[in-house]
């Protein structure tokens, strides 16, 4: 069955959610359009799972691609202009997934203004699936942009006790980095527009690419975007919005942040850092991968002695995100394909780890571990989904954790740009991190006896977090176990990037070769050639 | 039947019993109850196994078979697939793990009979079954890695079985923590390989990787392999989470903690032979740690009370004395004293067990219908034991067999794998490799230790008077035939395993089966060392009395003593030994150090130097960046004057300049 706009369907199918929520009265009506609308676009999703050929080349364009004329013909080129390739299809099938899960944990979690969260929420399933869809600059921008507002409110909202500082600095950290990336946008649509484009600015992804930017403004440009997505990631040390949002945010909001809205991040990274400045992205690669080892060791570091069991997921998430921003500036394709699977992954686990920890507080209003203590007794459903998103998390083999951070790390130790067995095996120390505070965890909250008496009574799972946990932890088990369909979807985008990547890095060089003065190439006397040769 | 249906059955049967033991009863809790079922499908879905093991172990035709399941990852240069390898190695391997298994399947219905987690063991003992079948028929690194962790995973669900005493999950922690500062060296061994070679099968490992691949890349992957197998097999200085492991259910310990589990690391070794021969340097450290974790932990059994304890360390003695094994070249009569040792070491276990058991009857009965205070009474210490032969005659006979085997009484099991362990030291000794010599010395002393120790242990526990309260009035009882059975077909094969190596100078060699048929130069995949020098066969006579009298020298000197003096004993060896005594007893204090040098300081340094670092510097500096730019809005603030032909003066101001940017720029 073809389908026919069906990435813009799966984009703006929660926007007319968003709007349907809004006609709604009664706060049963709201919910069940939010879980329908967000299911519906689930479905459609599997659509474009089915329809994507993983086969098919990246350089004639994405597939099931939507495009409009551009806006402003002949003066700017920027368009409507979205589609699926390998890189971002698993992203977007994850963005639908968290949809409606998310709804269903909000279902009591969220219990005022009702209207308001849910039309929200969908808005901004629109805008993170938009980030990953468009293929013209401008329109990401506009997407990356629109994620802020609906996250803005839902924290600083329907947050904790401090939400309104975890909001404003949330939304104040993201969109410094961002306005600098806009900067970087339009110098570079018009730098692009003169070079290939006979002198109309371009913001379309291809046509970006076709343009070689020399050395000097590759750099300035590739540190803008860079440290727009490094803060979204986030990257150390960019990294303390983070664990104040998290904390602040409700469940569901935690959720949506740790399980997608950082991957446009990453997947930034991936998409324009990487394709569109080669040569800086490989001279500065070193630099990425120690932040990102710094970021595993450190975040993990720091996790382990939160008392707060929300603050210690939020701060596993900068040690998970550090194996993800390793895999991508490895440029090896074992490496790529592991960070891109890793982005599903972390969303998954840390997702499910969110929406655990999201449960305990629903039930006993505390996300102190000191209060819980020996609680397996009375949730051992809970306790069962724990365990088992700890290990999934913690990169169990056979569970979906391993699976990314093997292929990163095998990557990232025979790459030859990041490839330092000492840089490698400091990563790899993340692994045994990992099992230290995640284990710490279910040991203070889970295990020894129940002296809490208010924890006595406290009710297991029910149906609705049965079913929203389920289908979590199968994908971590088939993930663990089956990876390789979800791993090819990528492979021939990885190839694409990684060729395009050289090739262009190449000409680049070579150009700022040839452009060298004369002088400074006539500075190799005939000794230092011999000595080269040598 | 064929191959690969049967090692689809092999391998999933356990799989199948653990989700549907697990999850079954998980949602459905008024299946917890019944044991009965959940028993017999824990028990049948190890038992059909190994009866199909046996099948394959009869019908195999001496070359490989590679059952190939499906591609687990594909990415650039690595093509990863589902493989399981059947051949001699993984044979033996799977009886071992599927017939010692599948006895202690049995013992644990009896064993765990009326406790609340039945179904919960049940489950988590058949999926311990299915990950070390991964391990042991893994046809590639990542495969095996998969078994590896996830006996890990088991190891840490079974220790920390008990939940609600916190010092169990403690203990499961510490296992999984530090069996994972092994993995992270495997996982860094696997990558080494992978970028050298492309790939991290077997088939390529061991034939162009020997080849390919340089010294160097060779002395470090084995270092890093071994430094993962010091982990999962508890040695220096990685064994400490073995001890505390004694926290899970005894069956558990039997099972995991001593037959299968812990000698992961020698099949490892053994699978990677070729590859660990040419590694000379770091097979003398193989041995050399292999030599003094042996003997440590010989020392550390003196001096314990805890019957179970002393059952740790000796385990961990054990399989230093394989590893001294390995790093003599000597890879099948490693796998020769795995198999032996899983007989005699399960059969303890399950004596202890068995003891336990009774002494928890005991103190149930005191407390209850005399109304004693036994707040203080340890079941496991052998202090308020003795005499127990007389009320548990068939766990007192086991035990004894079991120990005469594990301390090398002739003809016994252990014996005749133990001696082997020596000899082959010795002859790698008398082919030109010093460090050997050293590894025989302290495998001799070693042995007279455990003679000592496990002679000690039973006669602390079955002989002499009996030493709980109230003796006379209340004693205990022999456990069921479902526990008592095991402990017999255990016992049995104590007693013969050992004549499947038989020593060189019996018809030359000709009738050491296991040698036979795992060595490499009989068609098997273990390779060996070519040793040109032999030992005369005097020599060899003198070293199998030697052997043979420094075990009965152990048993007769610790039954003499402990007979006439009990417990007392200990107190004079205290008093003969001084503070080596109290090292022991302390366990050399291993446990402190690494508290005092890595765990507090990593701990400390996060909670009281990172976490704030955090707080007032990182965040800080973004905070502070935020204050500066409110002060300089403040001061910007005043260019918002409101006055619409202000904005427009600066618009235009601003359109010019960025017009001449555009011109000039």
């Amino acid at each position: 069955m073809d389908i026919p706009y069906l990435t813009s369907l799966v984009i703006f199918a929660p926007t007319v959610g968003a709007l349907l929520v809004l006609l709604m009265r009664s706060v049963d009506a709201i919910r069940w359009t939010a879980l329908g609308t967000t299911a519906v676009t689930f479905l459609l999703s599997i659509g474009l799972y089915v329809g994507f050929d993983p086969s098919g080349s990246l350089a004639n364009g994405p597939q099931l691609a939507d495009l409009s004329a551009a806006w402003f013909p002949d003066a700017i080129d920027i368009k409507y202009f979205v589609g699926i390739d390998g890189l971002n299809l698993l992203l977007v099938m994850l963005t639908t997934l968290i949809g409606p899960i998310v709804v269903l944990s909000s279902w009591t979690y969220i219990e005022s203004k009702h209207k308001g969260y849910y039309s929200l929420l969908l808005l901004l399933q629109t805008g993170i699936t938009g980030v990953f869809c468009a293929f013209d600059l401008f329109l990401f921008y506009i997407f990356f942009e629109l994620t802020l507002i609906p996250m803005y409110f839902i924290i600083g909202i329907w947050g904790g006790k401090e939400r309104i500082y975890a909001a404003v600095k949330f939304v104040i950290y993201t969109l410094v980095g961002s306005l600098l990336m806009l900067v970087a946008i339009i110098y570079l649509g018009y730098q692009a527009g003169n070079a290939v484009n006979a002198g109309v600015f371009t913001a379309d992804w291809y046509t970006l690419l076709e343009y070689n930017i020399p050395l000097g403004t590759q750099t300035w440009l590739f540190f803008l975007f860079a440290l727009s997505f490094a803060i979204k990631v986030p990257l150390f040390p960019l990294h303390t919005w983070l664990p104040d949002a998290h904390v602040q945010a409700p469940t569901g909001g935690s959720v949506i942040l740790a399980g997608v809205l950082l991957k446009m991040g990453t997947y930034g990274l991936v998409r324009f850092c990487l394709p569109l400045f080669p040569n800086v992205a490989q001279e500065y690669a070193m630099l990425f991968a120690v932040l990102a080892v710094i970021g595993i060791i450190y975040g993990a570091l720091v996790a382990r002695v939160q008392p707060d069991a929300k603050s210690l997921v939020a701060y596993s998430s900068v040690s998970h995100l550090g194996f993800v921003v390793l895999g991508i500036f490895a440029f090896t394709p074992e490496a790529m394909q592991g960070a891109i699977i890793q982005m599903v992954n972390h969303g998954l686990s840390t997702g499910a780890l969110f929406l655990l920890v999201g449960m305990l507080y629903e039930r006993r209003h505390t996300r102190l571990m000191d209060d819980y203590g020996g609680i397996a007794k009375s949730v051992p459903v809970l306790t069962f989904f724990m365990v088992f998103s700890v290990l999934a998390s913690a990169g169990l083999p056979g569970l979906n954790g391993f699976v990314g951070e093997f292929l990163i790390l095998l990557g990232a130790f025979k790459s030859t740009v990041v490839g330092s067995p000492v840089l490698i095996a400091l990563a790899t120390t993340g692994v045994i991190l990992a099992a230290v505070y995640l284990l710490w965890m279910v040991y203070k909250t889970f295990f020894g006896a129940l002296t809490n008496e208010a924890n006595r009574d406290m009710a297991d799972m029910n149906g609705r977090e049965f079913a929203l946990m389920a289908p979590l932890a199968a994908l971590m088990l088939i993930i663990g176990f089956a990876p390789n369909p979800f791993l090819q979807k990528s492979e021939a985008a990885t190839d694409f990037l990684l060729e395009t990547m050289e090739t262009k890095r190449m000409a680049v060089q070579k150009a700022a070769d040839e452009a060298a003065p004369v002088a400074e190439r006539l500075e190799i006397t005939p000794d230092a050639a011999v000595d080269n040769a040598k | 039947m064929d191959v690969s249906l049967l090692v689809r059955l092999i391998l999933l049967l356990p799989l199948v019993g653990a989700l549907v033991n697990g999850l079954a009863p998980l949602f459905l809790p008024s299946l917890r109850q019944s044991e009965g079922l959940i028993g017999t499908l824990g028990t049948a879905v190890v038992a059909i196994p190994f009866a199909l093991t046996l099948y394959l172990f009869m019908t195999y035709g001496g070359d490989p078979v590679v059952v190939d399941f499906y591609t687990w990852m594909a990415a650039g240069d690595l093509s990863l697939d589902f493989a399981y390898r059947v051949d001699e190695l993984s044979l033996i391997m799977t009886l071992i793990v599927t017939g010692v298994g599948g006895v202690i399947h049995l013992y644990s219905v009896g064993y765990m009979h009326g406790d609340d987690g039945f179904w919960r063991f049940f489950a988590y003992l058949n999926l311990f079954i299915f990950a070390m079948l991964n391990l042991v028929l893994a046809n590639n690194l990542p495969v095996l890695f998969l078994g590896w962790e996830g006996v890990g995973l088991c190891s840490y669900l079974l220790i920390g079985f008990w939940y609600t005493d916190l010092s169990n999950s403690a203990a499961a922690n510490k296992a999984f923590i530090v069996n994972r500062i092994g993995d992270f060296a495997f996982l860094m061994a696997m990558f080494l390989l992978f970028s050298e070679l492309g790939s991290l099968d077997f088939d390529v490992l061991l034939n162009e990787g020997v080849s390919a691949l340089s010294a160097s890349t060779i002395n470090w992957a084995v270092l890093l392999l071994f430094i993962g197998a010091t982990g999962k097999s508890a040695q220096i200085p990685l064994f400490v989470w073995l001890p505390d492991a004694m926290a899970g259910p005894t069956p558990v310990s039997a099972l995991i903690h001593a037959a299968t589990m812990v000698t992961s690391g020698l099949y490892l070794l053994a699978r990677l032979s070729p590859l660990v021969l040419n590694a000379p340097v770091i097979m003398a450290v193989i041995a050399i740690v292999g030599a003094l974790t042996a003997i440590m932990a010989a020392t550390i059994a003196i001096a314990q009370y805890d019957i179970k304890k002393v059952l740790a360390y000796s385990t961990v003695s054990q399989l230093g004395y394989m590893f001294m094994a390995a790093g003599v070249g000597a890879f099948f009569v490693a796998i020769f004293h795995v198999l032996t040792h899983a007989f005699f070491k399960a059969c303890l276990f399950l004596g202890s067990g068995s003891v336990i058991h009774s002494m928890e009857h005991v103190e149930h009965e005191l407390e209850h219908e005399h109304g004693e205070d036994m707040s203080d009474f340890d079941p496991q210490d052998m202090r308020t034991m003795g005499n127990l032969g007389r009320f548990m005659p068939s766990t007192s006979a086991t035990y004894l067999i079991a120990t005469f085997a594990i301390s090398g009484i002739p003809l016994l099991a252990g014996f005749f794998s133990k001696d082997e362990i020596l000899f082959k030291a010795f002859e790698y000794g008398f082919n030109g490799h010093p460090y050997a010599w050293f590894v025989w010395g302290v495998g001799i002393i070693t042995a007279l230790l455990t003679a000592f120790y496990m002679t000690r242990s039973y006669v602390l526990t079955f002989r002499g008077s009996p030493r709980w309260p109230k003796p006379d009035v209340v004693h205990p009882h022999e456990s069921p035939t479902t526990m008592t059975a095991p402990l017999w077909i255990l016992a049995f094969f104590s007693v013969v395993a050992g004549f499947i190596g038989l020593p060189a100078v019996i018809a030359d060699g000709k009738w050491n089966l296991i040698h036979h048929y795992l060595g490499a130069p009989y068609g098997g995949p273990v390779a060996e060392p070519e040793l040109a020098a032999h030992v005369p066969l005097a020599l060899e006579w003198g070293l199998i009395a030697l052997g043979s009298l420094i075990a009965i020298g152990g048993v007769a000197w610790a039954w003499r003593s402990y007979s006439a003096h009990g417990v007392a004993y200990d107190d004079r060896l205290q008093a003969r030994l001084g503070s080596l005594y109290d090292w022991w007893q302390g366990k050399y204090y291993w446990d402190e150090a690494y508290d005092r040098t890595v765990v507090r300081p990593l701990l400390e340094g996060s909670r009281q130097g990172l976490w704030p670092f955090d707080d007032y510097v990182v965040d800080g500096a973004v905070n502070g960046v935020a204050r500066l730019a409110q002060g300089a809005s403040g001061v910007l603030r005043r260019l918002q004057t409101g006055v619409v032909q202000n904005y427009a003066l600066a618009i235009v101001l601003g359109v010019v300049l960025v017009i001449g940017l555009m011109l000039f720029g």
